[in-house]
């Protein structure tokens, strides 16, 4: 049976189309949900897409969080469906506290958009065992609020328990691309919940799935690779 | 009607970018003298019916779970005199 993985499109929601595509790229079947439905059409997984949903009034996610298909959508995660953010998706799970922190504006209050070099901390999680930890990859990062704040005891204990899962790379021998973009703590680019099933992350892998767009470079397609092959194996 | 005032505030070890922005560009405009500035977010809710121990008590808990985020803000709430 194909795998079915599902993208959800709040209003606001911008990058729905390029998620379906990665599925599809990575040889899974790409199923649309819309925020209203709490039916989730029997998807295996779920993306949670970037874009500014809600216009990000109040503060970005917090509207989404509430709405019927991220009720659904919390039950399960918490059940083990394995549940990727993107972006506007990772604002979204922490809001909904399937994440632990929160994420603020950007420190320098200006919209960023550049191709940006990470590191993949670890390779235990649903969406990121394709890759290897310490792994450099390249994509594409573009947002306004990516700045993730939490307490020192949480930040502690995302060490500790190995859930950093990306972090920004401050240095190396090309200057493009490298350093915080953004003011994120203990430069976080993205992290994961205690199972590994829920993953969020502000950088876009779903625009470097394809040589001919985006970086150029496929780097983002492992994300999708990854829990395709954790749910085939399932 | 009554007036209920949610003020929501990020919380003080939080870094306010907005607010330093706004704080650097005061001696700019002539305005001296201000050691800091924190941007927060005022609610101003409008309540049918009494304002009492359990209407008070349901806004806050709205303020808790939906107008502030509390991992990273405070919150008031205040009742205003009515009209």
């Amino acid at each position: 049976m194909t795998t079915r993985i599902g993208v959800v499109t709040f209003p606001g929601t911008l990058d729905d189309r390029d998620s379906l595509r990665a599925v599809r790229i990575a040889g899974a079947e790409p199923v649309s949900l819309w925020h209203r439905d709490k039916d989730l059409k029997q998807v295996d997984a779920v993306v949670l897409a970037g874009g500014f949903s809600y216009g990000d009034y109040l503060r970005a996610g917090a509207i989404s969080r509430f709405s019927p298909v991220m009720e659904t959508i919390i039950d399960q995660a918490k059940a083990g469906m394995p549940v990727l953010g993107i972006c506007n998706g990772f604002q979204v799970l922490t809001e909904a506290h399937l994440l632990p922190g929160a994420m603020l504006r950007n420190n320098h209050l200006h919209f960023i958009c550049r191709d940006q070099r990470l590191r993949v901390e670890t390779d235990k999680t649903a969406w990121t065992a394709d890759y290897t930890a310490g792994q450099e990859i390249q994509i594409p990062l573009k947002n306004m609020d990516g700045r993730y704040v939490a307490d020192e005891r949480t930040l502690d204990m995302l060490e500790a328990e190995g859930r950093v899962a990306f972090r920004y790379l401050a240095r190396g021998e090309a200057a493009d691309g490298y350093g915080n973009p953004n003011g994120s703590l203990r430069d976080i680019a993205g992290i994961t919940n205690e199972a590994g099933n829920v993953v969020g992350l502000m950088p876009h892998p779903e625009h470097a799935v394809e040589p001919l767009v985006g970086t150029g470079r496929t780097d983002g397609l492992g994300f999708f690779t990854s829990i395709l092959k954790k749910l085939v194996n399932a | 009607m009554a007036r209920v005032v949610v003020d929501v505030m990020l919380k003080p070890e939080i870094l306010d970018p907005q607010g330093q922005a706004v704080q650097r560009a005061l001696p700019r405009l002539g305005f001296d003298g201000i050691a800091d500035v924190r941007q927060g977010k005022r609610f101003e809710l409008e309540v049918a019916g009494p304002v009492d121990d359990a209407a008070l008590a349901r806004i806050h808990e709205m303020a808790e779970t939906f107008l502030a985020n509390t991992v990273i803000e405070d919150f008031t709430v205040k009742v205003e005199e009515s009209k």
